[in-house]
């Protein structure tokens, strides 16, 4: 039975690894300016991680193989180096490797979140609430007007509760339920909740934020590729969390100013 | 013996009697509730409020639904002719209570359809059971959302495709209950729970309030953006009465 | 370090009548039994609601037979609605991690054995002890009880994020008597815990029989110690958080809830709370909660190992060490939950150093049961391989945890199934594997009997290949970005709805093998084969008393300690390789 034990880990061990080195399921291809740095991070974990799975799993599946079924009065041997060996391991393979990933892995995070963004950013406002995600754009007086959440009706489809007719900056707002930007642009999201706590997730862009009631967030990325992409609530809101997601278009800058024009008129 | 053979033989025939006059003055009652009318149309004065579209997109199948046909709020449906759809009117004051409390017959239905409410307006009587079923391949999640001062309690179910109707009623009346669907912010509609005979406008404008009994009432005409207007109303056997509305357009 | 094994300790005379002697018990093997069945309970429960889950995920529109008995708002047709799910998968969720993880590897073999191997009569408490057990029973019955509302259960997860979980009904169906009894359930069953510490730590520290020092204690005690002072500190937070969120409900207060916040185009009536408040305190107490998950198991398979590799392990402190540190460290890695969730980017790098560093005692634990295979005589029975398959699972879902512990990779991997095959493989599969190698190992003490072999070894094999086939997908799916708490997949997700259904498939025939176990079970316990004294050759107190023990565990004796309880592999007078702590003989030399 310890044979079978050691050979079954090691066909499982395998197993396990094939998905992975065939990169059958892996993260979409990134299309922003900042996740080369966290796929590379993302990538070095996973042959550590991998490596040191197999490592482990190989190791324990040979020791039952080699220590079970002795005679009884076989000797009891002791691993090289004893627990002194382990704890040199632990501290120093395990040590520098978790350490090196954490030092390198801030790089990362910096990027996305310790820089500021550029100051001809375009800005966007995203409201999450049960259960979609909508979206205003500033208008050409680039400024976005006052938000009123008494005034917010769904019916009338005022989600994000504008006074039109007595805000003068919130006249030429474009609120939509897609999003679209122009592709090589840098984008100032600047995000809200309505009602509760959601999350804001496109895969493709390596963006990843909450949405906290009661706390105004932003985040800016700039996206190289155009195509149709999801944006994804990945926070427990409720019965629709399942469904809660808009579409965002990377575009060119022509196709961009077109599809604006779309929306305003549709105000 | 004799005596009281005979006693209880009268005794008989009073009740007898009795229950006769009784259906009689029932039946009576019945058929005089079942000649009134009361019919007219209800119009917007002023240019129609523009109903913006609706963007479904975040539903893939509910976008489908509508490739040919563009979806719109329907908080205002005016035709042609200036006839508001969708406007519920019934009787405010004046009916007695035994009409009042009589529920109509039937078994409204609440649509969901294209992720749209389908009417967007839907009338019944206090204890009235009506149906929601669901036409779609998508969840939708029906939730009404009633007054709590009113006694009617909320309550929030979802329809996968497929699903059975659900069939409810409401104890209060209450004009009107805002219903939402949670999963498709935009889907919006209204119950509108009223005592006694009503009716809602059609797409010209038109309605007919039937069941009404002889007498002098005020008719309310309810529309979601506009709100409420009465008008004194005479309704005599045989001759329906006509009552018009015009909204002003704001 | 003094003992105590001469005060004249609360000498109770054996209990008479059946409601003294098995519902109301005093005795600590009773209520560690009473809390095993509690868990047993729990554990099918929770395995069903999952069957439930996993059947929806991979037919979403499935017509489960029945289903509308179990609610018929929740399932019209017997078709599971979003609601429902959500609510199935908080219950899991809250059953599991409270009611199976908790109460089993801590409350029920420690309540069973720990007096025992410390060499002591019974707890210092026992009054306090009962309590504890029959207050975390109400707190299950408060939990169960919300399914039988109007509209179930709540349905914001085991997590219970606020606002949603503190707005009440109008979030959503079972958001509000629902989530009540949850926050309800749980602040009872903080109390029934810190009732149970406060009985394991005197015990541990005061009750120690003659020659029973510290540093000869059975590494599982250890592992029930430290877990125990986890479970002080960590349940008191999570009960007045509890408390909070009811009183959002019940009192009009806002702790957890911010103002202008609109739902159903109604303007909230709160003001002044804070989001983020209740997901501080929920991760305080629920990262050392995962720890008191896993810790226990740990001991008890250094435990079950060392009797079965007829050698010590490689360090003996080192271990403890190790233990400790994770303990240590646990409280200041929570905000890895957190990486995302709108605090201060800058405390993510504050977490992430904790949460990487807790990976080293970790390993070194693994390294050391690893490297004290290599030249020992392994046996092979149910209750060994299921510690080496602890072994196995707790790497399987370590590694994953590297990823996770990297603020910029949980960009990529927050909230979806990478992180629930993480915290499955070390909390659904190592730490119930440690349960399953304590019962092979403790049953034959605990009744009596032996378990079935053939049967534990084919329940071994079923469940180790089917928890790896159920529990690796869910690591590909998360790469592939599949969002977790979804109760449908459309969109970029749809092409892994294949996977799903293999995941299920593997699911409903790995929880079927759990009754292989529980026939088991219930056959060994009325016909196994009767027990000897010391089936496993294993040196600690527990073996050295009757089985199952009498009342007062030793009969009356003192016992006293002479060795660690890992003399193996020793050469003796009489032959055999090993030698009891209360024995007085010594090694002979080699």
């Amino acid at each position: 039975m310890a044979k079978i034990f050691a050979v079954t880990l090691i066909l499982i061990a395998i197993g396990s690894a094939i998905p992975i080195v065939a990169h059958i399921w892996e993260p979409a291809p990134d299309i922003s300016t900042h996740g080369a740095v966290i796929d590379e991070q993302l990538s070095e974990t996973m042959v550590e991680a991998g490596l040191s799975f197999l490592a482990a799993q190989f190791v324990l599946a040979i020791f039952v193989w080699m220590f079970s079924n002795r005679p009884e009065n076989a000797k009891i041997g002791h691993f090289p180096g004893g627990a002194t060996a382990m704890v040199l391991a632990g501290f120093l393979l395990v040590g520098t490797e978790v350490l090196a990933l954490g030092i390198f892995g801030t790089k990362a995070w910096a990027s996305v979140y310790f820089t500021p963004p550029a100051a001809d950013a375009m800005p966007i406002q995203v409201q999450a609430g049960q259960f979609a995600f909508y979206f205003r754009y500033p208008g050409p007086d680039g400024k976005f007007g006052p938000l009123h959440p008494n005034l917010i009706n769904e019916a009338n489809e005022n989600f994000f509760g504008l006074d039109q007719t007595n805000d003068q900056d919130s006249k030429d707002d474009i609120v939509t339920a897609e999003m679209a930007v122009p592709v090589n642009r840098e984008i100032h999201l600047l995000m809200h909740s309505k009602d509760l706590s959601h999350s804001f997730y496109v895969p493709e862009l390596r963006i990843h934020q909450d949405f906290v009631p009661g706390l105004d967030l932003s985040l800016h990325f700039t996206a190289t590729k155009i195509g149709k992409y999801e944006i994804v609530c990945t926070q427990l809101c409720g019965l629709g969390h399942y469904n809660m997601r808009a579409y965002l278009y990377v575009y060119s800058q022509q196709d961009f100013d077109d599809w604006l024009k779309k929306e305003a008129a549709l105000q | 013996m004799k005596k009281n053979r005979k006693r209880v033989s009268v005794v008989i025939l009073a009740g007898l009697a009795l229950v006769c006059l009784g259906a009689l003055l029932m039946s009576q009652k019945a058929s005089a509730a079942a000649e009134g009318k009361i019919t007219g149309t209800v119009k917007l004065n002023g240019a129609a409020p523009h109903m913006k579209g609706i963007d479904m997109s975040k539903d893939p199948y509910c976008v489908k639904q509508h490739e040919n046909s563009p979806a719109h709020l329907e908080n205002v449906v005016v035709s042609s002719g200036g006839g508001l759809e969708n406007v519920v009117l019934y009787i405010s004051q004046g009916l007695p209570p035994a009409v009042s409390n009589q529920v109509a017959s039937g078994q409204p239905v609440f649509d969901q359809k294209g992720c749209m409410y389908t009417p967007h307006v839907l009338a019944m009587d206090v204890n009235q059971q009506y149906k929601v079923i669901t036409s779609d391949q998508t969840t939708h999640n029906i939730h009404p959302l009633p007054n709590p001062l009113t006694g009617n309690i909320p309550w929030n179910e979802s329809q996968p495709p497929g699903a059975p109707p659900l069939i409810k009623s409401w104890k209060a009346e209450e004009v009107a209950i805002p219903v939402k669907c949670n999963i498709h912010p935009w889907m919006h509609g209204y119950f509108v729970v009223v005592k006694g005979p009503y009716g809602t406008t059609d797409s010209d404008g038109s309605y007919t309030i039937s069941g009404v009994p002889p007498g002098s009432y005020t008719v309310t005409a309810w529309q979601e953006e506009y709100g409420t207007q009465n008008q004194k109303v005479t309704v005599t056997a045989g001759a329906p009465a006509k009552a018009d509305f015009t909204f002003k357009a704001k | 370090m003094h003992d105590m094994s001469t005060h004249a300790l609360h000498h109770h005379a054996p209990p008479t009548g059946f409601i003294r002697k098995y519902i109301f018990s005093l005795d600590h093997k009773v209520i560690g039994k009473q809390y095993y069945g509690l868990g047993l309970v729990a554990v099918f429960t929770g395995m069903a609601l999952s069957w439930l889950m996993r059947l929806h995920l991979g037919w979403t529109n499935l017509a489960i037979p029945g289903l509308h008995l179990l609610s018929s708002t929740g399932a019209p047709g017997n078709v599971m609605t979003p609601e429902y799910y959500l609510q199935l998968m908080t219950m899991h969720a809250t059953i599991m991690v409270f009611f199976v993880l908790t109460v089993a590897p801590f409350a029920a073999f420690g309540n069973f054995f720990l007096p025992i191997q410390v060499g002591a009569e019974d707890m210092p408490f026992p009054h306090i002890n009962m309590m504890s057990f029959w207050v975390t029973f109400v707190a299950f019955c408060v939990l169960i009880s919300s399914f039988f509302l109007g509209d179930g259960p709540a349905l914001s997860g085991w997590t219970g994020y606020a606002p949603l979980s503190a707005v009440g009904s109008v979030a959503g169906p079972g958001q509000g008597l629902g989530q009540v009894l949850w926050a309800a359930s749980l602040a009872i069953f903080c109390v029934g815990q810190l009732l149970g510490s406060l009985n394991f730590i005197p015990t541990t520290l005061d009750l120690r029989a003659k020659g029973m020092s510290l540093a000869r204690l059975p590494l599982n005690v250890w592992g029930w110690f430290i877990t125990s002072c986890m479970a002080l500190t960590a349940f008191a937070v999570l009960m007045p958080a509890c408390i909070l969120l009811i009183l959002d409900h019940v009192a009009g207060t806002s702790f957890f809830v911010p103002s202008n916040l609109v739902i159903n185009d109604q303007l909230q009536p709160h003001s002044g709370g804070s989001t983020l408040l209740w997901q501080h305190l929920f991760w305080f107490f629920g990262h050392p909660e995962v720890y008191i998950a896993i810790v226990p198991g740990m001991g008890i398979v250094s435990h079950v190992l060392i009797a079965n590799m007829r050698r010590p392990l490689l360090s003996y402190k080192v271990i403890i060490g190790c233990m400790f540190s994770i303990a240590f460290l646990s409280y200041m890695v929570y905000g890895h939950h957190m990486f995302v969730s709108g605090m201060n980017p800058f405390s993510a790098l504050v977490f992430s150093f904790p949460t990487l560093i807790i990976t080293i005692p970790a390993t070194i634990i693994v390294l050391i049961w690893i490297g004290s295979l290599y030249g020992s005589r392994l046996r092979i029975n149910s209750a060994s391989l299921f510690a080496l398959g602890f072994i196995s699972m707790f790497v399987a879902g370590g590694v994953s945890g590297f990823f996770l512990a990297q603020p910029s990779i949980d960009i990529v991997l927050h909230a979806t199934y990478f992180v629930v095959g993480h915290f499955h493989l070390v909390m659904a599969v190592a730490a119930i594997f440690g349960i399953f190698a304590g019962t092979y190992f403790w049953f034959p003490k605990m009744f009596g009997r032996m378990m079935n072999e053939t049967l534990g070894k084919i329940h071994f094999w079923l469940t180790f290949v089917g928890a790896y086939c159920i529990f690796m997908p869910f690591h590909y799916l998360g790469l592939a970005g599949n969002i977790r708490r979804y109760q449908a997949f459309s969109g970029y997700m749809e092409p892994l709805i294949p996977v799903h259904r293999f995941i299920t498939v593997a699911a409903l025939i790995t929880g079927a093998a759990q009754f292989i176990f529980l026939y088991n079970l219930v056959h060994s316990r009325f016909w196994g084969k009767v027990a000897p004294e010391n089936p496993w050759e294993c040196t600690s107190l527990e073996w050295t008393v009757p089985s199952p023990p009498p009342f007062d565990n030793f009969g009356g004796r003192h016992p006293v300690v002479y060795h660690d309880p890992y003399q193996y592999g020793v050469q003796t007078e009489s032959g055999a390789d090993f030698i009891m702590q209360d024995s007085p003989e010594t090694a002979k030399p080699a």
